[in-house]
């Protein structure tokens, strides 16, 4: 079982088994942007943190998706080429934009946990 | 802009009720969405009928027995023989013929011309019109006064019949003054989602009541602004401030069908309008670039400012609106091109995020206007 990890940028993080990390964009995210209707997934290669590694657009805009830590992207949810609205309507689940493999392992730990990102949701929400 | 500065219409409180997402738009608190969503509410303006807050744009009354002369001399369009009980689409031009603004015009009959003006524009507007031709006609800001709702979609002409039956009689344009709920509206058969409908101004203390009215009637759902930018580009229509302004004139912005036949340069009252020296040339000599219909090859939307190029990679163009459209199921665009590229089919590109995306130079409207003609 593991436990998942936030950004401030509105992206849930994985921890999967074989040490690689799944990457989406959190249901308050999702919800944020509206209809998606295109994602522009990462290449197969090495990103830093912080570079724009996919865009998600929806009806009203394009908004960056950024690597969370460094890493090599290994796979992309192709299956977003067809069916863009899977971000919607399970965003945490079927709607996965990638999975890499971070360059330290233990980085992902270090990132907000489910409390603290409900705190920074509610924190908005209070702004 | 902090909210709080932030003007509100008649309806506002009824869309914080429907629980809608506000956005700043020209200096109002206006609905983009409601919890139906941009794509929802899009299909069921197409499908059923829609209802919008449009009050933040500008109502204006001339009146006079100049007043279709002197309007005349601001837009390149023929008022004078506007009959009463219809409405015409208009711009104001400046000295260079570029466009301040696009604007609705309708004769109420009794020397009265009725304006709907863009909401960014209508302070602006307002002072042009007083300047130029407040001396030959009364000229009344109906800013605060009234408010505006557009009921659009195939269905709307059943919905507003059941209050009216007499808008069963009007055509596409026509204009008059019904009863709505005891009160008196001006409602024209027109609309700005290339769907048939109506648009009703309604004095703002009965706005309230009639849009409720008309929201319990089950084939309509409020419908915000992002649904309408998404209909409205569908539609090939265009909205003032991207898809032209102050330096496009209207052959530059492919609208030389609303320049009437009697104001052009070999027409009964030719000329007379500002810029319309520039404009004539235009039309004769040809203009370097133009607005056309991008359909982008590609499921990536190509939004406004992108740039357009060449096979070479020169830059050609630029795209001037550009999203995604939910009934035609893909992205779509507008762009201004260099006149060597305008011809249907044409294949260029436009630049996201550095990479090239193949467009093709479309005709307009992408989705069939269905206006109703009679």
């Amino acid at each position: 079982m593991s436990e998942l990890r936030f950004t401030e940028d509105h992206e849930w993080l994985r921890a999967e088994a074989d040490g690689s990390v799944t990457v989406g964009i959190t249901a308050f995210a999702q919800n944020a942007l509206g209809d998606v209707v295109f994602v522009q997934l990462p290449e197969l290669q090495a990103y830093d943190k912080g570079a724009e590694a996919s865009t998600v657009e929806s009806v009203k805009a394009a908004s960056g998706v950024y690597m969370p830590l460094d890493g090599e992207v290994l796979e992309v949810n192709d299956k977003l080429d067809g069916s863009p609205e899977l971000v919607n309507e399970d965003p945490m689940g079927e709607g996965w934009f990638f999975r890499f493999k971070p360059t330290d392992a233990e980085a992902v730990a270090k990132l907000l946990d489910q409390d603290a990102y409900d705190r920074l949701i509610k924190a908005n929400a209070e702004a | 802009m902090s909210t709080e500065t932030l003007l509100k219409t008649p309806l506002h409180a009824l869309h914080l009720e429907l629980g809608a997402r506000m956005v700043p738009f020209a200096g109002y608190d206006m609905p983009v969405q409601y919890p139906l969503g941009v794509m929802k509410e899009h299909l069921h303006t197409r499908e059923q009928a829609g209802l919008f807050d449009v009050s933040h744009m500008g109502q204006i009354r001339l009146t006079g027995a100049n007043a279709a002369k002197a309007l005349e001399t601001l837009v390149p369009v023929d008022i004078i023989d506007l009959p009463v009980g219809m409405q015409r689409y208009a711009m104001f031009t400046n000295e260079q013929g570029g466009i301040l603004d696009d604007l609705m015009v309708a004769n109420l009959g009794n020397d009265e011309l009725f304006l709907v003006v863009n909401a960014a524009c209508k302070d602006q507007d307002l002072a042009h019109l007083r300047k130029h031709i407040s001396d030959q006609c009364t000229i009344e800001p109906l800013f605060e006064e009234r408010a505006l709702l557009a009921l659009q979609g195939p269905a709307a002409v059943k919905v507003l019949a059941r209050l009216a039956p007499e808008v069963t009689q009007m055509t596409f344009m026509q204009f008059a003054t019904l009863r709505l709920l005891g009160v008196d509206c001006y409602v024209s058969r027109s609309g700005y989602t290339g769907e048939d409908g109506f648009e009703i101004s309604v004095p703002a203390a009965n706005a309230e009541s009639l849009a409720r009215s008309l929201l319990a009637e089950t084939e309509v759902q409020a419908i915000g602004l992002g649904a309408r930018d998404s209909l409205r580009l569908e539609a090939g229509l265009c909205l003032y401030g991207h898809d032209m302004n102050t330096d496009t004139t209207p052959i530059e912005a492919s609208l030389l069908w609303a320049i009437s036949k009697a104001r052009r340069a070999d027409g009964a009252r030719a000329g007379g309008f500002p810029g319309a020296d520039r404009i004539f040339t235009q039309q004769q000599a040809g203009v370097s670039r133009k607005r056309v219909g991008l359909l982008p090859q590609e499921r990536t939307p190509v939004r406004e400012g992108a740039e357009i190029v060449d096979e070479q990679g020169t830059v050609i163009g630029s795209v001037c609106s550009g999203g995604f459209g939910p009934t035609l199921g893909g992205p779509l665009a507008m762009g201004y091109l260099d006149s060597a590229f305008i011809a249907l089919d044409t294949e260029v590109s436009a630049l996201v995020r550095g990479k090239k995306v193949p467009l093709r130079v479309s005709k307009m409207p992408f989705v069939p206007q269905r206006y109703y003609r009679g």
